[in-house]
C-alpha cells in the first residue's frame, strides 16, 4: 500500500479544544504518504461512557464510529487514549456478538495512534522540523501501557533539528486525569497532578510535550495555576512544526 | 447444610456444571499424580562446582555468611572458628542428626553441644540442612529430632551444615529431594526453606536484620 | 471491621491533609517499586513464570470443589483437621471453639489478611482472649489501634518517631533514658517484649499464602520468623486460610513463588517459606500438638464464574497497591475496609457489595500501572470497570452525574447537533478565556478549576475549520 488511506480520528477533545493538533496530524500523515479523511459522523471514542459503566451507550457510540471509519486503510488518532479505546476496547465490547464480532475486530485491526502508526507503520524515521529548545515528554497510561508507545515519540523527537529531550523523573507515572476521575475525585487527582508538575519543573525543560491532549490540558492547567514556566503542547505540533498557535492555556 | 457441602456445592455449580464430572476428576487426580513441572530458571541449571558457586553468591547476597570445608572432620573447627569471629559463646543447640554428631568433635575440644529442641535461651542454634538452592541461596531444612525446628528461630544466630551434593539448581529438584524422605504426597511436619537471617522493613521501609528469627545465618558447606 | 468505604471521598481528604501520613506515604514509593523492577529485570523467565502462575490458578479455580477435597483428605491423613466456614462469623466461633477448648489465654498471630476480614481480634479480646500481634508491623499498629494500610507492610502510614511515642507509652517497663531514636532501637525493643509473649502462648494463628492439594501443606511466606514462633511454640496451631488459597502441587507452589517475592519487596525469595503438614510427629521434639485449618468463604463463592473470578488468582503481594498513584496519594486507610489500593477496589465490592464498596472501582484513573506489574496478570482495571457497569445498572451513580452523562451521550449519537453546539459552547469558552487563553474559573467545572486553570479552546472547532479548509481547497 503506497498511499493507504487513513480516516483521521481526530478525538474529541483535539476537535473542541485545539484544532491545530488535528492539523499537526492531517501534516503529518500527508507526508508520510497517506490520503486523509475526516469524516463528518465523528464526536467521541465513548470512553466517558464506557468508563462510567454504561455499556448501551458506549455501543451505541461505537457502532457509529465503526461504520463511519470501516472503509478506510488505516483509523489513525491523535491519542493513545482514544486509539486504545478503539483498538483494544470495542473488541471487547462486541465479543460474542455474532452481527457485529466480526465487524469489530476487523476494525480495530486498522487502529493507531499517530506517532506509532507514523514509525511502525508508515516506517517514518525523519521529521522535517525545527525546534530551538528543550522538552520533557510525559508517556500517558493508556498510549504507554495499552499500546506500549514509548520509544516511537522519542525517536521522531531525536529528529527535530535544534531540539534537545531531557527527560523528567517518572514520565511513565500517571498525571490525574483518568477522564471524568480528574473532577470526580478531583482533590486526589490534584495530589498525583501536583507531583508530576513538581517532577515536570525539575526536569527544566521549556516545554512538556505528550501524545494526549487530556493529559496535557491537565498538567497545562496545573502549571498555569502554579505560576510555572513550562509550556506544553502536544508532540504532534512540534513534530509537524506547527507551532504558530500558542502554547496550551497560553495568552494569544 | 454444613458450611463444607454449602462451600463445595457453590462452587460445583458455578464452575463445573457444564463438563463432565468424571472428566474434571481425572484432570485433578492426574495433575496430583504427575505434579507436572513448570518453568525452570536457566539461572541454577549448572554443573555441580557452578551450582555450588551460585549457591554461596546468592546466599551471600542476601547476608547468608559461608565457608566450604572439605569432609565432615573439619565441620567442628568451622564451627568453633566462627563463633571465635563473631565473638560468640562457645556452645551450640542442636538435634541429633547422625551427620553432625559423626562430626569430628574432638577437634573443638572448647565447643558445648546441647541437645534437644532450643527453650530460647541459646545464642547459637546448628542444624544440618536436607537440601540448598542454588537459584536463590535457599536451605532446605526438615523438622524432626535430628533437626527441631525450634533450633531454626529461637537462638541468635544460626549455624547450617548441609552437603555439596544436596545442592540443587531449583526449588522443585530441592522439593523432590524432601519427597523422597517419606514418599510422593508425604511431608515432614515441617519444612522450612531459609533464605538468609529475620529481617524486617516495617518501620519506615527500612530493611533491618534480626527481626524474631537469627540476627545471623552462617552456611558451613561440606564438600565430601 | 467497621466499613468506611463509602466515605472514601472523605477519607481520602483527611488523609491528604496528614503532613505524618503524607511523609511516610513517601516510603512505599521509595521502598518498593525500585526493587521490584531489579528482581524482576535479574529473572530471565520472569515474564514467562507470570503466565505460568496465571494458568496455574486459573485451571486450579476451574476444578477448586475437587482440589479443596483432595486437600482436606491429605489434611486429615496427616492428622490435622479442617473446618469449613461460610461467613466470617461461622470463622470466629470456629476460632474461638478451638481457643475455649485449649483453655487459651492469650493467642499469638502472624500476619494473616483473613484474621483482618474476620475482625477475630476485638472478637476474642471480647471473649477473654487476649490476641498479640506478632509481626512487627502489626504489633505497632495493634498497640495503635489501626488497621492495617497495607497489605504487605501494615504500619507503612506510621513514621518511626510515631512508634517511639507508642512504645514509649505502651511499655511501661521502659527506662526513662532508654533511645530509641532509630529503627534499630525500635525492632530491639519489640523483639525482647514479643520474646516472652511467644513462649507463653496457648494457641498460636497464622495466615497462608499457599495450600498444597497433593499434599496437605500450608504454606506461609515472611520475612521475621514471627510466623514460626507462633506456629511452633504454642500448643495449638491455627490457620487461617481463604478457600482460593489452594495451589495444586509443590511444583505449582514452586512457580508462584518466584513471582511473589520479587513482585512484593524485590527480594527473589522471602526469608522464610515455611510448609506445615499436620500437627507434631511421633519422636518429634517441637511442634504443635493440634493443627486446624479454618478454611473462609466469605462471599468468594459469589465471584467464582463470574467476571469477578480472575481476582481470586491474587497471591497478595501489595505490587498493584505499590505502584498505584492513588494509593500513593491517600495511602491504605482511606479504602475504609481490609484491602487497599487496586486489589482492594475489586476486591471491596465484591465481598462487601458494590452499595458500600462502589466509591473504590471509581476511584481510578485506569492508569493501568496496576496491572502492568500484578504477578498474576489480574486485569484489575477492567474488573474495576466491570464494577462501574454494575453500579450504573443498579443505578448507584449520584443523579447529576447520570443525567450529565445521558445528555452528553444523546448528542454523541447525533455528530450534527453535537458539532453545532459544540461550536457554540467552544467560541462561548474561547471568549471567556479572553487574552489569557485560560479560565481560572468555569461555569459547572469547578471540580477542574478548583485546582487548576481550564486552557481555553481554540475558537473554532476541528471540524468547523476542516470543513472551510475542505471548500476552500474545492
Amino acid at each position: 500500500m503506497s498511499n493507504p488511506s487513513v480516516g483521521l480520528f481526530v478525538t474529541c477533545l483535539v476537535d473542541l479544544f485545539r484544532p491545530n493538533v488535528g492539523f499537526a496530524a492531517v501534516d503529518l500523515l500527508e507526508k508520510a504518504g497517506c490520503v486523509v479523511s475526516v469524516p463528518p459522523a465523528q464526536t467521541c471514542c465513548g470512553q466517558p461512557a464506557y468508563n462510567s459503566g454504561d455499556r448501551a451507550d458506549t455501543r451505541a457510540i461505537a457502532e457509529q464510529v465503526i461504520a463511519a471509519f470501516e472503509k478506510f486503510d488505516y483509523v489513525v488518532a491523535p491519542s493513545g487514549s482514544c486509539a486504545a479505546m478503539l483498538k483494544k476496547h470495542y473488541p471487547e465490547l462486541f465479543a460474542g456478538d455474532a452481527a457485529w464480532e466480526e465487524r469489530a475486530n476487523a476494525f480495530s485491526g486498522k487502529v493507531f495512534e499517530l506517532v506509532s502508526f507514523l514509525t511502525d507503520v508508515m516506517f517514518v524515521s525523519d521529521v522535517d522540523a525545527h525546534f530551538d529548545g528543550s522538552v520533557t515528554y510525559h508517556d500517558s497510561c493508556s498510549g504507554l501501557r495499552e499500546l506500549g508507545i514509548s520509544r516511537q515519540p522519542r525517536k521522531l523527537l531525536a529528529q527535530v533539528d535544534g531540539l534537545e529531550l531531557k527527560e523528567m523523573k517518572d514520565p511513565d507515572v500517571c498525571c490525574g486525569f483518568g477522564g471524568t476521575f480528574c473532577v470526580k475525585y478531583s482533590d486526589i487527582s490534584n495530589a498525583i497532578v501536583a507531583k508530576k508538575t513538581d517532577n515536570v519543573e525539575a526536569a527544566q525543560a521549556d516545554l512538556l510535550l505528550a501524545g494526549d491532549l487530556g493529559c496535557l490540558m491537565n498538567m497545562s492547567g496545573k502549571l498555569h495555576r502554579e505560576g510555572r514556566n513550562t509550556k506544553a503542547r502536544h508532540v504532534a505540533e512540534v513534530l509537524a512544526g506547527r507551532l504558530d498557535v500558542p502554547a496550551i492555556g497560553d495568552s494569544k | 447444610m454444613s458450611g463444607r457441602e454449602a462451600i463445595l456445592g457453590k462452587i460445583r455449580s458455578q464452575v463445573g456444571a457444564d463438563q463432565d464430572p468424571a472428566t474434571r476428576r481425572t484432570t485433578v487426580a492426574d495433575r496430583l499424580a504427575k505434579a507436572p513441572r513448570g518453568i525452570i530458571p536457566k539461572r541454577g541449571q549448572l554443573d555441580p562446582r557452578a551450582q555450588l558457586k551460585l549457591f554461596c553468591d546468592r546466599a551471600e547476597a542476601v547476608q547468608t555468611t559461608t565457608t566450604v570445608v572439605k569432609d565432615y572432620s573439619q565441620v567442628a573447627e568451622a564451627v568453633s572458628d566462627y563463633l571465635r569471629s563473631r565473638n560468640l559463646p562457645q556452645a551450640v543447640r542442636m538435634g541429633t542428626d547422625p551427620r553432625l554428631e559423626g562430626a569430628d568433635w574432638s577437634k573443638a575440644p572448647n565447643l558445648t553441644r546441647d541437645v534437644g529442641p532450643s527453650d530460647g535461651s541459646d545464642p547459637v542454634g546448628l542444624s544440618h540442612a536436607t537440601a540448598g538452592v542454588a537459584e536463590t541461596g535457599t536451605l532446605v531444612l526438615t523438622s524432626g529430632s535430628d533437626n527441631p525446628t525450634t533450633v531454626n528461630f529461637l537462638p541468635e544466630n544460626h549455624i547450617i551444615v548441609i552437603d555439596a551434593a544436596d545442592i540443587k539448581g531449583d526449588y522443585e529438584s530441592a522439593l523432590d529431594q524432601v519427597r523422597s524422605m517419606a514418599g510422593k504426597g508425604l511431608m515432614p511436619r515441617t519444612v522450612n526453606m531459609i533464605t538468609g537471617p529475620s529481617r524486617s522493613g516495617d518501620i519506615e521501609q527500612t530493611i533491618l536484620l534480626g527481626a524474631h528469627g537469627p540476627r545471623s545465618l552462617h552456611v558451613i558447606v561440606v564438600e565430601g | 471491621m467497621k466499613i468506611t468505604t463509602p466515605e472514601f471521598k472523605e477519607n481520602a481528604v483527611k488523609a491528604l491533609a496528614n503532613d505524618n501520613l503524607q511523609k511516610a506515604l513517601g516510603n512505599v514509593e521509595k521502598g518498593f517499586i525500585g526493587k521490584r523492577q531489579a528482581a524482576a529485570d535479574a529473572l530471565p523467565e520472569f515474564e514467562a513464570l507470570r503466565d505460568k502462575a496465571r494458568d496455574i490458578k486459573d485451571h486450579t479455580l476451574a476444578h477448586l470443589d475437587l482440589y479443596l477435597k483432595a486437600y482436606e483428605e491429605k489434611v486429615v491423613e496427616s492428622g490435622g483437621h479442617v473446618h469449613w466456614a461460610q461467613t466470617a462469623e461461622d470463622a470466629r466461633n470456629i476460632v474461638l471453639d478451638i481457643c475455649r477448648t485449649a483453655n487459651a489465654k492469650t493467642v499469638t498471630k502472624g500476619k494473616s489478611m483473613i484474621s483482618e476480614e474476620m475482625g477475630i481480634n476485638e472478637f476474642l479480646e471480647e471473649k477473654g482472649i487476649q490476641p498479640i500481634e506478632t509481626d512487627l508491623g502489626e504489633y505497632i499498629i495493634q498497640l495503635r489501634g489501626e488497621a492495617p494500610s497495607h497489605i504487605i507492610a501494615p504500619a507503612v502510614h506510621v513514621l518511626k518517631e510515631q512508634v517511639e511515642a507508642d512504645f514509649r507509652e505502651e511499655h511501661d517497663h521502659l527506662p526513662e533514658g532508654r533511645n530509641l531514636d532509630e529503627p534499630e532501637t525500635l525492632l530491639d525493643e519489640a523483639r525482647t517484649v514479643l520474646r516472652q509473649k511467644f513462649i507463653d502462648a496457648d494457641v498460636g494463628i497464622t495466615g497462608a499464602n499457599f495450600l498444597v492439594a497433593e499434599t496437605g501443606t500450608s504454606i506461609i511466606v515472611t520475612n521475621e520468623g514471627n510466623g514460626d514462633l507462633t506456629q511452633t511454640l504454642p500448643r495449638v496451631h491455627i490457620v487461617l486460610a481463604s478457600i482460593e488459597k489452594i495451589a495444586p502441587t509443590l511444583e505449582d507452589v514452586s512457580q508462584i513463588l518466584r513471582v511473589l517475592a520479587r513482585s512484593a519487596t524485590g527480594q527473589d525469595m522471602s526469608v522464610y517459606t515455611t510448609f506445615s503438614t499436620g500437627p507434631r510427629r511421633e519422636g518429634d521434639v517441637d511442634g504443635p500438638e493440634e493443627y486446624h485449618v479454618v478454611l473462609l468463604d466469605n462471599g468468594r463463592t459469589n465471584m467464582i464464574g463470574t467476571e469477578f473470578q480472575d481476582m481470586l488468582r491474587c497471591i497478595r503481594c501489595g505490587a498493584c497497591m505499590n505502584h498505584c498513584p492513588v494509593y500513593h496519594a491517600v495511602g491504605g486507610h482511606a479504602y475504609g475496609w481490609v484491602y487497599p489500593g487496586p486489589m482492594g477496589a475489586v476486591l471491596t465490592p465484591s465481598l462487601k457489595g458494590v452499595e458500600d464498596g462502589g466509591n473504590l472501582p471509581n476511584a481510578s484513573t485506569f492508569c493501568g500501572r496496576c496491572e502492568a506489574v500484578c504477578p498474576m496478570r489480574i486485569p484489575l482495571p477492567k474488573m474495576m470497570r466491570h464494577w462501574r457497569e454494575r453500579e450504573f445498572e443498579k443505578n448507584l451513580n449520584p443523579a447529576v452525574q447520570r443525567w450529565g452523562l445521558k445528555t452528553w451521550a444523546w448528542f454523541a449519537q447525533r455528530p450534527r447537533l453535537y458539532q453545532l453546539g459544540a461550536r457554540v459552547a467552544m467560541r462561548g469558552l474561547s471568549i471567556m478565556g479572553g487574552k489569557k487563553g485560560r479560565l481560572a474559573k468555569m461555569p459547572l467545572g469547578s471540580g477542574w478549576t478548583k485546582y487548576r486553570d481550564m486552557p481555553a479552546p481554540e475558537g473554532e472547532t476541528f471540524q468547523a475549520q476542516w470543513a472551510a479548509h475542505k471548500g476552500r481547497a474545492k
